[in-house]
């Protein structure tokens, strides 16, 4: 039971990068390839639609996380209270910012959106894989399955550690180059002409962003966290995810060489896919390491609800998934094609 | 109090009143939207379709407003609230979760067809799209209210050998008997909000002599919607709910009655100032036996007071309780009385140039926000000291390792922010209500 859950929590987390991750992207690049106002408006347009929706992902994760393990949920909530508070506020800045944009029809009430847009997408790629590499990283749990950690201390890893050490800033500089690159291949599906031309750019550049620093991360991931490369040996199966992730990566260029925008995106939906899914089995059983004791580690099973609970679950949960895979299904196919480019209310 | 436990409540009680003030709105207004595209379906009178696309503009606004508030809460029970959710996670994050998987869900995706899919959607489909927000709605409200409804009255559990809450019946959660009467008063208490914004609003057009179509038809589908409701408010369902307290929450009765001694022929309040030194009413103005008759149906029953309980187990803040249920009953009063007032006239053709009756209706229009947040106020400032009633106290849930440091930062924080966010959605509304609704295709993306 805690198996399964552990398994679909991280399918609902990895859910949740893939949609929220490209409106996030859209946001990223919206100042350096949306010149005009017109162009402003398409970028916008490619997630106005479907932003809130794909949000939605996180709610419906973190809701699941609560019920299948509260004491994690509990635990690292309150653990990591201040910049989950940031993340937060974070969200509303996004949010508000795309829908209030266009109500107004003033140059100075615009650029405010513009720029709230693209600060709150880019700090939020930054915090949610700095979020991910304090899970990898573990952090200092005591006896009764409770931490704090200020937002930083001295950027060093250690038994003092800070949300924000060197670790963990490397993971979220990683998330915005994956992101930024998983947003520019979404709008170059989603628009023609000069916009789509730029983000191909974009996506292009950024690539060997990804490329770097997923090198440079597996290798010092496994010297931060031994647990995970341990994992592989003992496990060699589980090799499938990095490959995954690899096969996603150079999917993006090979498509990408081919102006093939669909199957790019797919492509880095498949890189996502591999990464989050390599963290998750290279953390098994740990749901959030102790940096500190191991003993006092966070696994799947200490952390869990009681079992009817999980079991009850299981059977609203499919129902639950099923519904909204329904539904996104037909969202994004009744506003599939190229953004219009003619202005009009609303986005 | 320590001053950590009393930032973690006020940051919740803060964070949560300010974010109701949007589902309210959304619950009810998506009923009166679908009640509009039926009349257009129907009727096909352009009319009600220019008046559905209008107040889903306004409904748009109010309900951005409401999910970039609501995301603070889900997480607030982690951040600020450790240790009542690592007892009881295992069962209301049930509720919880279910609202993200089949609530969120349904209302976001069909929001987004329902505001810009006009064109590309049947005018069945998009009626249908309008109801699947009204029904993701509601069941969101069903959910948090089977949340709420748990932790006042829990059910559905068994204790574990540790004294741990356990789940053990998933139909007992989501059917607790709390959950009937409550979750219709509180639905009621949201068609109450919307009713009064549309009649307002129709009522400002007619004294502003503009879109005079428009705000005939607003007024005629909100009074008689408004009147419904606010009698259905008082009878039966805030009896009901009156009466799930006098079981299972005697104290919480009497705190929010200043019945401070036990009577037989316990008279109802309907004025006076509670005074916790000397334990007693100020200036009382009473109807003598009236509690008693409400809560048992026998005008000499007896009715326990504040006296019978230990001090420990009183909410503890009187006062504050007592004053949110007596704002909830008396402004509840006014509406049945003039939503009565105002159907009859409408009933003979005398509303639209009663410019009293409008002026009335007019200045009522924020009112049952007032009264919905006493209302949730009565109800959550009631379950004190208790955070689950009976299991859990208050001061024993807090997350224990955030400081009171911190929880002040963030305090802060969402103050600064819902100062600016309110301003921005009343600039936004009164532009579209000053805009009007008016006769045009429907909108794409």
């Amino acid at each position: 039971m805690e198996v399964i859950w552990f398994w679909l929590v991280a399918v609902m987390i990895v859910m949740y990068v893939v949609f929220d991750g490209f409106d996030l992207g859209a946001g990223i690049i919206h100042p350096c390839i949306a010149r005009t106002e017109a162009e402003k408006r398409q970028v916008l347009r490619s997630i106005g639609p479907v932003w809130d929706g794909n949000e939605v992902w996180l709610l419906a994760a973190g809701g699941t996380l609560y019920f299948a393990f509260p004491a994690l949920y509990a635990s690292a909530f309150s653990g990591f209270y201040l910049p989950l508070m940031i993340v937060l506020w974070l969200l509303m800045a996004r949010g508000i910012s795309i829908e209030f944009r266009n109500h107004i029809d003033s140059p100075v009430w615009k650029p405010i959106w513009d720029s709230l847009f693209s600060v709150s997408s880019t700090l939020l790629a930054v915090f949610f894989g700095a979020a991910l590499g304090n899970v990898v990283r573990g952090v200092p749990i005591d006896m009764n399955g409770y931490f704090f950690e200020p937002l930083w201390t001295d950027f060093r890893l250690g038994k003092e550690s800070g949300i924000l050490d060197w670790y963990t800033v490397l993971v979220g500089l990683a998330s915005l180059l994956t992101l930024t690159t998983h947003g520019a291949l979404w709008v170059a599906v989603k628009t023609d002409g000069d916009l789509q031309f730029r983000s191909r750019r974009m996506a292009e550049i950024t690539w060997w962003g990804v490329v770097g620093s997923t090198l440079v991360l597996t290798l010092v991931t496994f010297q931060v966290q031994p647990h995970i490369p341990d994992r592989l040996k003992q496990e060699p199966w589980g090799m499938i995810f990095p490959v995954i992730a690899l096969t996603g990566l150079a999917g993006v260029r090979w498509y990408l060489h081919k102006k093939e925008d669909t199957r790019s995106f797919l492509s880095s939906c498949l890189y996502i896919l591999g990464m989050l899914t390599s963290s998750v089995f290279g953390l098994y059983p740990y749901v959030l390491p102790s940096n500190s004791d191991s003993s006092l580690s966070l696994t799947l099973y200490n952390a869990a609800a009681p079992a009817y609970g999980l079991r009850v679950g299981l059977v609203w949960w499919f129902i639950g998934i099923f519904l909204v895979s329904v539904y996104f299904i037909y969202t994004y196919r009744s506003f599939a094609g190229k953004v219009q480019t003619e202005e009009s209310g609303g986005y | 109090m320590d001053s950590a436990l009393a930032l973690h409540r006020f940051q919740f009680a803060f964070t949560v009143t300010f974010h109701y003030i949007f589902p309210q709105l959304t619950m009810g207004l998506a009923l009166l939207i679908l009640i509009l595209k039926t009349i257009a379906l129907r009727t096909g009178d352009e009319l009600y379709h220019d008046s559905a696309r209008f107040w889903a503009k306004i409904f748009a606004i109010n309900f951005a407003m409401g999910v970039v508030t609501g995301i603070p809460m889900e997480f607030q029970f982690g951040t600020n609230w450790a240790r009542f959710s690592r007892a009881a996670g295992g069962v209301i994050g049930q509720t919880l979760a279910m609202e993200g998987v089949f609530s969120f869900f349904l209302e976001s995706t069909f929001l987004g067809l329902f505001l810009f899919g006009e064109k590309r959607l049947t005018p069945r489909g998009h009626w249908f799209s309008a109801f699947l927000v009204f029904l993701g709605s509601w069941l969101s409200g069903f959910l948090i209210i089977a949340t709420d409804a748990w932790m006042q009255h829990p059910t559905g559990y068994r204790l574990g050998p540790n004294n741990e809450i356990l789940l053990d019946s998933f139909w007992g959660l989501l059917f607790n008997s709390w959950v009937g009467w409550q979750f219709v008063h509180n639905m009621l208490g949201a068609v109450v909000t919307a009713s009064f914004v549309m009649a307002a609003i129709g009522a400002f057009y007619l004294l502003s002599g503009k879109h005079l179509a428009y705000g005939k038809a607003f007024l005629r589908l909100s009074v008689p919607v408004a009147c419904i409701s606010t009698i259905l408010m008082l009878f039966p369902t805030g009896d009901g709910q009156g009466k799930n307290i006098a079981l299972s929450q005697p104290v919480t009765l009497a705190a929010m009655e200043g019945l401070f001694n036990t009577r037989e022929g316990a008279p109802l309040v309907i004025l006076g100032q509670p005074d916790m030194e000397k334990a007693r009413l100020d200036n009382p103005l009473e109807v003598p036996r009236m509690l008693s008759f409400l809560t048992y149906r026998r005008w000499k029953a007896q009715v326990r007071g504040l006296d019978v309980f230990p001090k420990q187990d009183w909410p503890d803040n009187v006062p504050l309780l007592y004053y949110s249920y007596h704002i909830m009953v008396g402004l509840g009063t006014i509406f049945i009385g003039v939503t009565l007032l105002a159907s009859w006239k409408l009933w003979r053709g005398r509303l639209f140039s009663s410019k009293g009756m409008l002026w009335v209706i007019l200045a009522l229009g924020p009112f049952p926000y007032i009264a919905n947040t006493a209302g949730w106020m009565t109800a959550e400032l009631g379950r004190q000291p208790w955070l689950i009633y009976g299991l859990m106290r208050t001061r024993d849930g807090t997350s224990h390792q955030v400081s009171a440091g911190n929880t002040l930062f963030t305090l802060i924080g969402f103050m600064g922010i819902y100062a600016i966010l309110i301003l921005l959605f009343l600039l936004l509304v009164y532009r579209e209500v000053d805009h009007g609704p008016r006769h045009e295709p429907p909108v794409t993306p």
